[in-house]
């Protein structure tokens, strides 16, 4: 892949107060390319998940580290990446699944489901007990007069 | 989370984000006032949510199973697209009936 116009990361604890700190901190990273605002919407919803999923799953009796990188390339592509150090994903394809969940009855198991539906691509790999890194990528509209130029 | 009880039942409203963060708070507030009230209908108005991911659906569907045990009726309510999207994207619309909202108030 090309090199990115603009990139930048995140480092933060796995508290869940920090949750609303990602997706905000993502939408006005993402704002220089004047997203339309349900793109914007879809962008902070999938971070949302892949970050609440390492609060709950990667660093379930802990606090550990999370980064969150946003790159931006041509053609307004923007790619995200979620990394932990936790505690892996042992099956992926269950995690995957809708409505499988680990996290007991307040969580729904829709988080992938949410972030593939919202995100035009999106990868996982994990290593238990190394961690897990979440890539995903979305297409905004190239909008006349904004020129998606960074 | 504001309670308002109607003839038909309990109107609620949730207020501001509704992630991880908030929704463990609001489930339990949810859960204790379907407990305490019994009521024959419950009305879940998400007008003032700002914003929400799957968190929310966790919430919805408790109290939906929470109602259906009750044997009363349940409606989420004043869902702004964002929210919406969420819901859709996983099925929630075919469980749980939506409306525009206002039918308790």
């Amino acid at each position: 892949m090309k090199q990115p116009q603009n990139a930048m990361t995140l480092r933060f604890d796995s508290r869940s107060v920090n949750e609303g700190f990602a997706r905000v901190s993502a939408a006005a990273f993402v704002a220089q390319l004047d997203p339309t605002l349900d793109e914007l919407n879809d962008l902070k919803t999938a971070v949302s998940e892949a970050v609440t999923n390492c609060i709950v799953h990667a660093y379930p009796d802990s606090v550990g580290q999370i980064t969150l990188t946003i790159r931006l390339f041509e053609n307004s592509l923007v790619e995200i990446v979620v990394k932990d150090r936790g505690r892996g994903i042992p099956d992926i394809d269950q995690a995957r699944q809708p409505l499988f969940t680990t996290g007991g009855k307040e969580r729904s198991g829709m988080g992938f489901t949410i972030m593939e539906s919202f995100m035009d691509n999106l990868t996982v790999r994990s290593a238990p007990g190394k961690g897990t890194t979440v890539r995903m990528k979305k297409h905004l509209s190239v909008r006349l007069g904004s020129g998606g130029a960074v | 989370m504001r309670i308002e009880q109607k003839e038909q039942g309990l109107l609620v409203h949730l207020e501001g984000e509704l992630g991880h963060h908030e929704a463990l708070e609001a489930m339990r507030g949810l859960e204790d006032v379907i407990d305490s009230y019994t009521p024959a209908g419950l009305e879940l108005d998400f007008s003032g949510v700002t914003f929400m991911d799957s968190s929310g659906i966790a919430v919805v569907v408790q109290s939906a199973r929470q109602m259906r045990a009750l044997g009363g009726d349940m409606a989420v309510s004043g869902v702004s697209k964002q929210a919406m999207r969420v819901f859709s994207a996983a099925g929630i619309p075919k469980l749980v009936r939506f409306t525009e909202g206002g039918e308790n108030r």
